[in-house]
């Protein structure tokens, strides 16, 4: 018995260039408003850009950028929804953000199904937003999109670093590029630079608290004018760009 | 159509199979589709012939269904799918990804949405027929 969208995976995603994975080990040090912002910069910079939310049970990449009534569109597969120049994709579409509490090999299914019938198109960069930790998701995109570029995410506390430890440990044994290491909710006199670069990563630098976030949520033209933006646009985007 | 995307990754299958096997032509490809797809044969089986080519040019593709049943994890109830309780919406959204059954669907006895897809679930290739 042989589950034929494996294989066709490759071919799906033959047309995107370049993709990116925000992730962490921990949840709620801003991933998903990392993934959604440089999503929206490149797409401002002429970048052809797709933004896929991979956080099953939690997905947030709507409500920042604020999508509301689109859903994608069918031509031989599922065409993404086309918002703000940028193609988007989410199981938010399929479970109008109701309560949805799914087990692993749900979360494979899922995974799997959309990465065997989402038609990208020609793309510069795909972004997926993932969800926390080192479980099922991440172990499938690094299975099935071993071309992968990841883009960590954390904050000063010792408790986020100890979970990206893990997840740098686990993409370094399977021979992933990590982009590096973005600092959000920093402050100054913290030792979280010290401690990716002594595991051998680079460091990307410090995101203040930005107190205009809150107020951007789903409002992606006060989104691009707060300093996260603007230090996305700083820290990450050199960065992404360079090693293409 | 969501089949043509499906009825691609069938043939891209079966065609790495047939290279890896040494497969000289395939006469038949047998498919299983669980319930939970609901997918259109006659739109899968139209997809599957457009698309067939070379050493797959003449094999017929056969489908079987499999029924949907599923198991809660909380109190070990069984019970089976009935489609005929969704509007079009959800039943085009389970049709998509059938795992968002777990949106939609409870267990009918303890109410949990905690439960198990044991049947009728994915599109699978169970047997190639052909000539090496």
């Amino acid at each position: 018995m042989v589950d034929p969208r494996i294989s066709i995976i490759d071919g799906r995603l033959r047309g995107v260039k370049d993709i990116i994975v925000v992730s962490s080990g921990k949840g709620g040090v801003g991933k998903s408003l990392t993934a959604s912002v440089l999503a929206l910069i490149l797409t401002r910079r002429g970048y052809k850009v797709g933004l896929l939310d991979l956080d099953f049970t939690s997905p947030s990449t709507h409500l920042i950028l604020g999508v509301r009534g689109l859903n994608p569109t069918e031509d031989k597969g599922i065409i993404p929804v086309e918002v703000f120049g940028l193609r988007h994709m989410s199981i938010v579409y399929y479970t109008k953000d109701k309560s949805t509490s799914l087990r692993g090999e749900d979360l494979s299914n899922i995974l799997t199904e959309l990465l065997a019938v989402t038609g990208w198109g020609e793309l510069d960069f795909l972004i997926l937003d993932m969800p926390p930790g080192i479980g099922d998701t991440t172990l499938d995109v690094i299975k099935y999109i071993s071309r992968s570029r990841f883009l960590l995410v954390a904050t000063p506390s010792i408790l986020a670093f100890s979970t990206v430890q893990k997840l740098v440990d686990l993409l370094k044994s399977q021979n992933i590029t990590i982009i590096g290491v973005l600092e959000n909710i920093g402050r100054s006199d913290t030792a979280l630079a010290k401690h990716v670069r002594d595991i051998g990563v680079k460091y990307l630098g410090t995101i203040p608290f930005d107190d205009q976030i809150e107020g951007s949520i789903g409002n992606v033209d006060k989104l691009f004018n707060t300093e996260f933006a603007s230090s996305i646009e700083k820290l990450v985007l050199p960065n992404i760009l360079e090693a293409r | 159509m969501h089949e043509w995307a499906l009825a691609e990754a069938v043939i891209t299958t079966v065609e790495e199979i047939v290279e890896r096997e040494k497969y000289e032509e395939v006469f038949e490809v047998s498919l299983t589709i669980g319930e939970l797809q609901q997918i259109d044969t006659g739109i899968m089986k139209f997809a599957l012939k457009h698309l067939k080519e070379g050493k797959l040019k003449k094999a017929k593709f056969s489908i079987k269904m499999h029924k949907a049943s599923f198991k809660c994890n909380v109190c070990g109830n069984l019970w089976v799918f009935n489609k005929n309780k969704f509007n079009e919406e959800v039943s085009e959204a389970i049709h998509f990804i059938p795992e968002v059954s777990h949106t939609y669907i409870k267990c009918p006895k303890c109410k949990s949405p905690d439960f198990n897809i044991v049947e009728g679930r994915g599109l699978y290739i169970q047997k190639i027929r052909g000539r090496k």
